[in-house]
């Protein structure tokens, strides 16, 4: 630190030669790219009801960074507003980063939108540093189609940034200049919110004006950590590109020539793909939790299902999960004959969190192994667990999910729920509806009215073929629901009776007839 | 010395297998030993209820339960009773197959609940019991089961809780008779199955007491 006090805003000798890709507005681009949606058009990424990226167009319409979202749409009245997406935007640009690697090594990832490299040993591969540059924006174009990529490049990382956020398509700042390329840009640059609203009142407005400042003022009055702020701001940045090392390629793809037909064949042909492929984690130290499996057939149709397992997969269990999804897709999904297979690890988690330990991981993993044994019986869906979710229908709240798989997000079981039966609940709850009819005196099935009141008192109740009387009811209890929603709009009218025999029965009568919703047995 | 010798394998045996899994008290009075024997095969009238109090006790212990061939059991039913839904495991259509599932699930299921599709031969009974006694598994079946250890039926039920046209279903009053080949007689008990909250209680026979009258004033 005491180096950066004696000598501020002279560049650091060790800077050295970056080259940084810029590609504006990225988080829209990566939306386009993942959705296939065209950037062009007025698109909003907004994240907390602000705008966090926006497009050309939508820029063009007055569209600004920050601006709330009803103000944006207000603004430009046919905006697209997508939801931020981290993660999108970070798997697209992982496609970007490859390209690039694919020329040079050593590529440090600054954001998803922005990355450096050393330019050293591309220009002098290739000639110079723009020939560099473009070579690079032209290898983007050709490997995923984003055009809007820009490159710059000057002495230390953050003068390239700044180099390649100015530029039309490449900017270089020829060895030595940054500073002086640096110093009429504005201190918002920084990126600082303290340094951007505070340095213009004092009246300094451009970073040449702040590495001017005497050091010891900057860091008496901002404290000592913004004097980095001070050393890039005069081009002198210490850090220096930090290269990240490609990660391994885990996807294994296999062909098939020629194509297959029979399940077993094509399971026992992906076997020493499948080994490969979990061999592969395991040097990599890891376990994988979540497999996809995609198969391509002749006809260019590709069936995906994602495959989870409360422990590690090995190559039985993914050739078990391959066999279950050719088998549920055969004459569905899959109309002929199978001549790829490509394996994603979905969910990979470090090895060390999954050993065995030395005497077993006692009874769990063993209900585990015989219950997957019962799923190769009966199919995946043969053995289920299951858990209480949100809901006003027996069934709909009982959820039932294959054993191993990760239960969908659904709504929260505890109340409020009205419309929901009070307790205790039935013991017998119908998955199908379950005929049953309830009879006025004479004979007639009783009704409900337009307003929802009875007509004609319950005294008769029949249920698979036998007929009883009923002593005790009650009724109606309406349950109308999702009225907003035709698709999933339901509305029927629940009773409460009590037969001859004393058994005890959950009915439903909606505009189809009465139904038998549980029986408390 | 015969005598002796017993009790020395009784002993060994008790240190080897579970000495059973745990019953709601009230139930267990109806029971041979009071409790589910490890590898013993129970026959139940009803799979309602009586099924849920039964699977309650040992799911609250941390045993793993199944279900077996059982579409319409009602989880939501069982949670209310106390069964553990974490450890719970559903086969709702084992179809022909569920004499093999039953048998693969009980090495690691302690309690199995099944109802067999149709009739049980009693070949197929003999080799289930033998595994079962192996792995010290309880089955609980929905039905009849040759040489079952005991048999719990449900008899002259009451709701509470329902008039004509109003209230609501409450509890309800049950006569659960129990029979067994190691016990002479049948032995019933008079339960609420379920109570109000869905668990199992024990009725309590109404006393009309007095109404003490007192001056004020």
């Amino acid at each position: 630190m005491t180096s950066l006090l004696d000598a501020p805003g002279v560049p650091d000798t060790r800077t050295s030669r970056s080259l940084a890709l810029w590609f504006p507005s990225w988080p829209v681009t990566a939306w386009a790219q993942a959705t296939g949606e065209d950037a062009s058009a007025p698109v909003a990424v907004v994240a907390a009801n602000q705008v966090t990226a926006c497009s050309p167009a939508a820029a063009s319409e007055g569209v600004a960074i920050g601006q709330r979202r009803r103000e944006a749409q207000s603004r430009c009245p046919d905006l697209v507003v997508v939801p931020a997406d981290e993660a999108t935007s970070a798997r697209e640009f992982e496609l970007v980063v490859g390209c690039v690697e694919r020329l040079s090594p050593g590529v440090q990832v600054l954001t998803p939108g922005c990355c450096v490299l050393a330019a050293r040993g591309l220009a002098s591969y290739l000639g110079s540093e723009a020939e560099a540059a473009e070579t690079l924006l032209e290898a983007v174009v050709t490997g995923t189609g984003v055009v809007s990529g820009r490159a710059g490049v000057a002495d230390g990382v953050f003068a390239a940034v700044q180099a390649a956020h100015l530029a039309r398509g490449v900017r270089i700042v020829p060895p030595g200049e940054s500073a002086a390329f640096l110093a009429p840009l504005p201190v918002s640059r920084l990126g600082d919110e303290q340094l951007t609203t505070l340095l213009p009142r004092l009246g300094v407005r451009t970073l040449g004006q702040f590495a001017a400042l005497p050091s010891t003022a900057v860091a008496e009055r901002f404290g000592s950590q913004r004097l980095r702020l001070q050393v890039l701001a005069s081009g002198g940045d210490p850090n220096r590109v930090n290269g990240r090392t490609p990660p391994p390629e885990l996807t294994t793809k296999l062909d098939f020539e020629p194509p297959l037909e029979l399940a077993e064949q094509i399971s026992f042909a992906a076997r020493e793909g499948v080994e490969g492929f979990i061999a592969g984690l395991a040097t990599a130290g890891l376990a994988c939790t979540e497999v996809v499996i995609e198969l391509t057939g002749e006809l260019d149709e590709v069936v995906i299902r994602s495959w989870q397992t409360p422990f590690t997969f090995d190559a039985a269990a993914v050739l078990d999960r391959l066999r279950w999804q050719l088998q549920a897709s055969a004459g569905s999904g899959l109309r002929s004959r199978v001549t790829g297979l490509r394996l994603t690890p979905a969910t990979v988690d470090e090895q060390a969190n999954h050993v065995t330990g030395l005497f077993g991981t006692g009874p769990d993993e063993r209900v585990h192994h015989v219950l997957t044994r019962v799923q190769s019986m009966l199919g995946p869906d043969g053995v289920l667990t299951s858990r209480i979710g949100g809901g006003r229908w027996l069934a709909e709240r009982q959820q039932l999910v294959a054993w191993g798989e990760r239960p969908a997000r659904s709504t929260p079981s505890r109340p409020p729920w009205p419309g929901m039966v009070p307790e205790p609940l039935p013991a017998t709850v119908f998955a199908e509806p379950y005929p049953v009819a309830l009879l006025t005196h004479s004979g007639m099935p009783v009704a409900l009215n337009p307003r929802g009141a009875l007509v004609g008192d319950p005294v008769t109740f029949a249920a698979s073929g036998t007929t009883q009387p009923v002593i005790g009811w009650a009724g109606p209890w309406p349950v109308d629901e999702r009225f907003w929603d035709d698709a999933r709009h339901r509305r029927a009218a629940r009773f409460q009776v009590v037969a001859g025999d004393g058994s005890a029965w959950l009915l439903l009568l909606d505009e189809h007839g009465w139904w038998a919703e549980g029986r408390y047995d | 010395m015969l005598a002796k010798l017993r009790a020395q394998l009784a002993t060994a045996d008790a240190r080897i297998r579970p000495a059973g899994y745990p019953v709601a008290s009230a139930l267990a009075e109806l029971l041979p030993d009071h409790g589910l024997h490890p590898g013993a095969a129970y026959s139940l009238g009803s799979a309602g209820a009586l099924l849920l109090a039964l699977l309650a006790e040992p799911s609250a212990e941390g045993h793993w339960c199944g279900v077996v061939g059982m579409p319409e059991f009602g989880t939501e039913a069982a949670q209310l009773a106390g069964v553990n839904l974490d450890r719970l495991v559903l086969v709702p259509e084992p179809s022909d197959q569920w004499l093999g599932v039953v048998a693969a699930l009980s090495e690691v299921l302690p309690v199995l609940a099944v109802r067999p599709p149709g009739r049980v031969r009693e070949a197929d009974a003999a080799r289930l019991a033998s595994r079962l006694r192996d792995r010290g598994s309880v089955l609980l079946v929905h039905g009849d089961w040759p040489r079952a250890e005991a048999r719990l039926e449900l008899a002259d039920p009451h709701w509470a809780g329902l008039g004509a046209g109003f209230g609501h279903l409450g509890a309800r009053e049950v006569l659960v008779r129990g029979f067994s080949r190691r016990l002479a007689g049948e032995r019933v008990a008079r339960l609420l199955l379920p109570d109000g909250a869905g668990r199992l209680a024990v009725a309590r026979p109404v006393v009309e007491e007095p109404i003490g009258l007192e001056a004020v004033g």
